[in-house]
């Protein structure tokens, strides 16, 4: 119980009866734990003194007979667990005590959902087919390989280079990450490679080296147990990270003060002895007018630390940012109609957050998926450096990454424009660097993002593509243009563990191993690089940077990696903010938060200590530019998406796992008010639509969301949310705005015609030649 | 209803102005972040489209860019 209480902070075990008939209950007598407030986090079993609760694997395979530390593949915390094997066989995942990142805690997804990796549907064999519309032919290793070289290079003499291109994964290792770019640069010859980042904390990249000078959250996560003042905006931790939201929460409790910006009431702003001091509950897309509205209250009632922005940011361009906040047109009182939230309720969150101690801001991909995504990143460093709240402990600007490597992934080079450690690919000198190491030259100039990409695809003037680790079919927005521009493409190859809903378009399958399988690194949201240790050997026989190593073979480059403590020597070579980095020093301290160089030899917990990484922070004025996705007669809702607690992302693995009974489908939360008029209550069909396209499904009827406010999530393939979103997106990233489209919602009878043609195409493309007699027999 | 790649071209650049429109000098701003972010290839397809609804600051910038280019290439 009191791990309940203490450690994961959901007090949801009680004792019930008493004497020796008390026994450890969860919530109300009614309650099972699946219906109670539990969210089977397992600290009550890592906890239990009396061995009474264990996990029931134990029971099923046996006592674990041996143990090895490594990173968890799920989000952007990084919890390091113990591994505990018996032979070839995983036990149990238990949270490591001496992790840094969770410090012995865990969620339900870390410590129970694992099972994916024997799921029945994982593919172990390499597939191809000449045509997207013939079922898959199971083929050899070298001829999966040998027939991808042949369409690259086919490609490469038809159309040029710049037709090719890839995308890296977030979810994969650094090691494998920096690989599929070196692939992509040296071996195709352009720097059309991009990362599933850009979909989700590219505008982090972008305002964060704009204003700092690095794309980099400034805090350790230990960081939180010093904050008196804690921000949250645009992040749901409870559900998205919450092993992290459990120390928030646990400061929280301490007495720490919440302010809470987000369209919903998320789960933080109110949970067992904690209650926000501000939830500002605004309008889905005007993130920059509440924070520039905020500053304009710091700045006009003289709450900036003025000796804090003189010693380290530029004066002169604080005075022009000063002068602009305080516009009139900026006052809470102005924008109030704009962003839907009281006057003095903004006042009193932006007096809370410049006066009530250090000042933390944690956010997530409500700031940065938006038209405006890039300025908000923006506007939020502008505030942290207009009060001081930088470069201590308690304090920060801390994005909440999404996926587990997206930081390492971002770290790697994987961004058309830039090489690792954040490099423009115009700098003559970086370039100089890789072109020496790798023997070939690099292009100048930047190549394609994600988006753009699809765009060309389109247009018919690019062709190839190599997908390591993500499913942009689902995840990505405008589901129809991204079917378009993959259908358009004469080689698509998906190196993935499931054939997953871009798969249906591929040419070329190279199957995958999990995060269990594969040595190599994760960085997490805090900068910090902590090892994955193989710990079984990969059913596909091959870890993924070898299977790329083989892929770079087959079209002739000369790679020989025996390990990839290899690959990370040469990152270290290559990367300044990583030259004290390799596996030998990872293995003996666990551990480093980067810049790991002769400036900082044993890393960096906290960054611009001494000063900004660019010299002089700076302020930037970020000017409130509504969006262009508007609600009107057709479409007068707003639909903002997110993920919950039990399923990951596009679900490819928690969604073949026992997760799935929490979560079975993607639902519409709605208002009461929108319901009323509308005709709907909680579990009807509903349509949901916007001008991109529609789907349906079922209604849960709650006053989390405002009114003129909708909300799902996207973890099921059948729902496919993706469908509704549209192409807009930061002006500076093309991060695309999922959090805001424009939609009407109306009762409906069951799936849309677009649904059933999908899923008839989906079962269509996913048949595997000799595998349909067997099933049918089945 | 999807917009085509050329619309979206001309979006994304006005997109661009509108969120540089108070910088020093726009102009430059704006054709020193297309330069940065853009591959040339899409420059030049949006530098292709005859009357573009162009932003005026954008149109600038990307005159800007072409005499640059001019420069580097003569």
């Amino acid at each position: 119980m009191r791990a309940c209480d203490e450690v994961q902070g959901t007090l949801a075990l009680t004792i019930e009866g008493r004497g020796f008939a008390s026994k450890v209950s969860a919530g109300l007598a009614s309650d099972s734990f699946l219906s109670s407030e539990c969210v089977s986090c397992g600290a009550c079993v890592q906890a239990c003194p009396t061995a009474s609760l264990q996990e029931k694997s134990v029971k099923a395979i046996g006592k674990p007979e041996r143990a090895v530390v490594t990173t968890c593949a799920y989000c952007g915390v990084g919890c390091t667990f113990r591994a505990e094997m018996r032979g070839e066989q995983l036990v149990r995942m238990v949270p490591w005590k001496d992790g840094k990142a969770n410090r012995g805690h865990s969620c339900v997804k870390g410590r129970f959902a694992w099972g994916y990796a024997q799921h029945q549907e994982r593919i172990l064999k390499p597939m191809v087919r000449d045509t997207i519309d013939q079922p898959w032919r199971e083929v050899s290793w070298d001829e999966a390989l040998g027939f991808a070289a042949a369409r690259i290079h086919h490609v490469r003499d038809t159309y040029g280079r710049n037709a090719l291109g890839g995308i890296t994964s977030s979810r994969c290792t650094n090691e494998e990450t920096f690989l599929v770019q070196k692939l992509i640069r040296a071996g195709f010859g352009t720097n059309n490679v991009d990362t599933c980042a850009r979909v989700c904390h590219s505008p982090t990249g972008y305002g964060l080296k704009t204003t700092f000078g690095t794309s980099a959250g400034t805090q350790d996560f230990d960081s939180v147990e010093e904050c008196d003042v804690i921000l949250v905006i645009g992040a749901n931790p409870t559900d998205g990270h919450p092993v992290f939201a459990s120390r928030m929460k646990r400061r929280l409790r301490q007495g720490a003060r919440l302010i809470v910006i987000d369209p919903r009431r998320t789960d933080i702003v109110r949970s067992p002895h904690i209650a926000a001091d501000y939830h500002l509950p605004l309008r889905p897309g005007t993130n920059v007018a509440i924070l520039t509205a905020m500053a304009h209250v710091i700045v006009t009632e003289g709450l900036a630390d003025e000796a804090f922005i003189r010693e380290r940011c530029d004066w002169d361009e604080y005075s022009q940012w000063a002068e602009f906040v305080a516009r009139d047109r900026n006052s809470p009182e102005f924008l109030a109609p704009v962003i839907g939230v009281d006057a003095q309720s903004v006042r009193g969150a932006a007096r809370l957050y410049a006066t009530g101690g250090n000042g933390a801001i944690y956010y997530g991909l409500g700031v940065t998926e938006h038209s405006q995504g890039s300025s908000t990143v923006m506007a939020i460093a502008n505030l942290a450096m207009a009060t001081g709240n930088i470069g201590r402990r308690g304090v920060g600007v801390n994005p909440l990454r999404g996926q587990n490597n997206v930081q390492g992934a971002c770290d790697m080079g994987s961004f058309p424009h830039e090489l690792s450690g954040y490099r423009h690919v115009s700098d003559a000198a970086t370039r100089a660097l890789f072109e020496a190491e790798w023997g070939v030259p690099i292009d100048p100039e930047p190549g394609l993002r994600i988006p753009n990409m699809l765009d060309a695809a389109t247009d018919g003037t690019f062709k190839a593509i190599y997908i390591q680790g993500e499913d942009i079919l689902q995840s990505d927005p405008d589901t129809r243009h991204v079917a378009d521009g993959l259908a358009a493409m004469e080689c698509v190859i998906v190196h993935d563990l499931f054939l997953n809903e871009t798969a249906n378009y591929a040419h070329v399958f190279l199957p995958g191993s999990t995060f269990l399988e594969k040595n190599g690194t994760f960085t997490n949201a805090e900068r910090r690089i902590q090892p994955v240790r193989k710990v079984m050997e990969p059913l596909n026989g091959l870890e993924d940077w070898q299977v790329t190593q083989e892929l770079a073979r087959a079209i002739g480059l000369d790679w020989n990696y025996t390990h990839p403590s290899e690959i990370m020597d040469e990152i270290a070579r290559l990367t300044p903010s990583f030259s004290g980095v390799s596996f030998a020093r990872l293995d003996a301290e666990g551990s480093l938060q980067w810049p790991v160089n002769d400036a900082a030899p044993d890393g960096s917990p906290i960054m611009h200590v001494d000063g900004f990484v660019r010299g002089k922070g700076r302020f930037v004025v970020t000017d409130y530019v509504p969006t262009d996705e508007r609600t009107g007669p057709r479409f007068p809702l707003l639909l903002t998406t997110g993920r919950t607690l039990s399923q990951y992302n596009v679900g490819a693995q928690t969604r073949r796992t026992a997760n799935t009974v929490w979560h079975q489908e993607d639902v519409l939360e709605m208002h009461p008010a929108d319901a009323d008029n509308r005709g709907l209550g909680t579990g009807d069909w509903a349509r949901l639509a916007s001008r991109s396209g529609e789907t349906t499904l079922r209604v849960v009827v709650t006053d989390r969301v405002a009114p003129g406010v909708v909300y799902t999530t996207f973890h099921h393939p059948a729902t496919q949310a993706n469908v509704v979103t549209t192409d807009f997106s930061d002006w500076a990233t093309n991060c695309p705005e999922y959090k805001v489209t424009a939609v009407q919602v109306a009762p409906s009878n069951g799936p849309s015609d677009w649904q059933q043609a999908y899923e008839a195409q989906a079962v269509q493309s996913r048949r595997i030649l000799g595998r349909e007699a067997m099933e049918a027999f089945e | 209803m999807s917009t085509s790649s050329d619309e979206r071209l001309v979006h994304m650049a006005n997109q661009i102005a509108r969120n540089l429109a108070l910088d020093d000098n726009p102009v430059a701003a704006v054709a020193d972040h297309i330069r940065a972010f853009w591959s040339p290839s899409m420059i030049r397809a949006l530098a292709s489209l005859a009357n573009a609804a162009l932003d005026p600051v954008a149109a600038q910038a990307l005159a800007q860019l072409a005499a640059r280019a001019e420069v580097e290439s003569g």
